[in-house]
């Protein structure tokens, strides 16, 4: 198992907390929480030794298409693949955006 | 959440099999994933944690009645159960009891998805599975404690157990109950004994047809959302039984001593040690 951590700049808005995925084989979960400083910080523990570049790679990728918001997520990686990884990533994202500000 | 499509159960995650089978917009889950307590071991031993350690634990409603609900992963670790996991079903049967105490009538639903303790945490999972039997047993005397069975994991290993002492077992035809997985069954006994690979074998023995034709379930559901819900709420409607089946010892040890273990046993077999009567050709 690997922990890495990754910090890139993050837009302030608003964010409902989500949770997507399972830490089931080939799979991956991703939290999400807002975060006050215009930080995006991404901490990850995989089950896969030596995958920093790939996950720096697959950030920065979501990072241009979403513009990555200010907030902590976490992720629990089981062996995903990057395709599977971006789609989870993605669809945390959107999750977390769409849900309505609380009256 | 529920559609008038039909739609499966088995294919669902914890989390989602445990909303849709509480009334709407009644679930509330405790100890969440995003209070993240997860496993204080695995990480120790190298192995990924998951946010909710693999169960899910919630208060809610069926019927408007007030139950509190358990699902295990089946996806994390083979739905194992290691200290966190274990202490949050405990727990959380230990919560109804105390509503019942009250004067709160709080029933249970299990929903067991678990290849048994996990060795990673091994003494830490059996003593939560103890507790876990432990509330069970008490809890069963106020309110149903319903169990369900669907697949694909299936429930062996020290949930088997607890599995025996719910008021009411639900079952899939996908699901199994047994004592030992087949796999360990094979790597202790050997292949010529039990073949795991050999479908029709182990669902034969375990599999939720033949658990249901003999007694050892009380429903066999198919597939599907909504039939399970019913099945859920129809056990629930039941109350508390006059006779739990863990209680006919002495009935099952009689049975055993018909096992003639000098061969190899067949469903048809065991069917007819279990129910008094040779299996007729199926229909």
């Amino acid at each position: 198992m690997q922990t890495i951590d990754l910090t890139r700049p993050g837009r302030t808005e608003f964010l409902s907390p989500v949770l997507v995925g399972c830490v089931g084989s080939g799979d991956l979960e991703v939290l999400i929480e807002s975060a006050p400083e215009p930080v995006a910080s991404i901490s990850i523990k995989t089950s896969v030794v030596g995958s920093e570049v790939r996950w720096q790679q697959i950030v920065d990728a979501v990072d241009t298409d979403l513009e990555l918001p200010a907030m902590k997520m976490s992720i629990h990686d089981f062996g995903a693949t990057p395709g599977v990884i971006r789609l989870r990533m993605e669809q945390a994202l959107e999750l977390a955006r769409k849900q309505e500000v609380p009256a | 959440m529920s559609s008038s499509q039909s739609k499966g159960f088995v294919d669902l995650s914890a989390r989602k099999r445990v909303e849709i089978l509480l009334d709407r917009g009644s679930m509330h889950e405790l100890l969440s994933p995003f209070d993240k307590v997860t496993s204080p071991w695995l990480e120790k031993q190298g192995i990924v944690p998951q946010f909710d350690d693999g169960v899910v634990v919630a208060k809610g409603t069926i019927g408007a009645k007030s139950t509190v609900i358990a699902a295990i992963e089946g996806s994390f670790q083979g739905g194992s159960l290691g200290e966190v996991g274990g202490a949050k079903i405990a727990g959380l049967l230990e919560l109804a009891l105390e509503e019942n105490k009250k004067g709160n009538p709080t029933a249970a639903v299990l929903l067991l998805e678990s290849g048994g303790v996990r060795l990673q945490e091994a003494n830490l999972g059996l003593g939560a599975i103890a507790e876990i039997q432990a509330g069970i047993v008490e809890l069963r005397t106020y309110q149903p404690v319903v169990g369900v069975i669907t697949g694909p994991v299936g429930c062996f290993g020290g949930m088997s157990i607890a599995a025996g002492l719910c008021s009411y077992l639900i079952m899939t035809r996908e699901g199994r109950l047994g004592l030992n997985g087949p796999q360990v069954i094979e790597q202790e006994a050997g292949i010529d004994e039990y073949d795991s690979r050999n479908r029709d074998l182990i669902w034969g023995l375990t599999g939720g047809t033949q658990r249901f034709a003999t007694g050892l379930a009380d429903v066999l559901v198919d597939d599907d959302v909504d039939a399970m819900c019913k099945a859920v709420q129809g056990c629930l409607a039941k109350g508390v039984p006059a006779h739990h089946r863990s209680d006919e010892i002495l009935g099952s040890l009689e049975n055993l001593l018909k096992v003639d273990t000098s061969k190899q046993i067949t469903a048809d077999v065991a069917y007819q040690i279990l129910t008094g009567v040779a299996k007729n050709d199926d229909k």
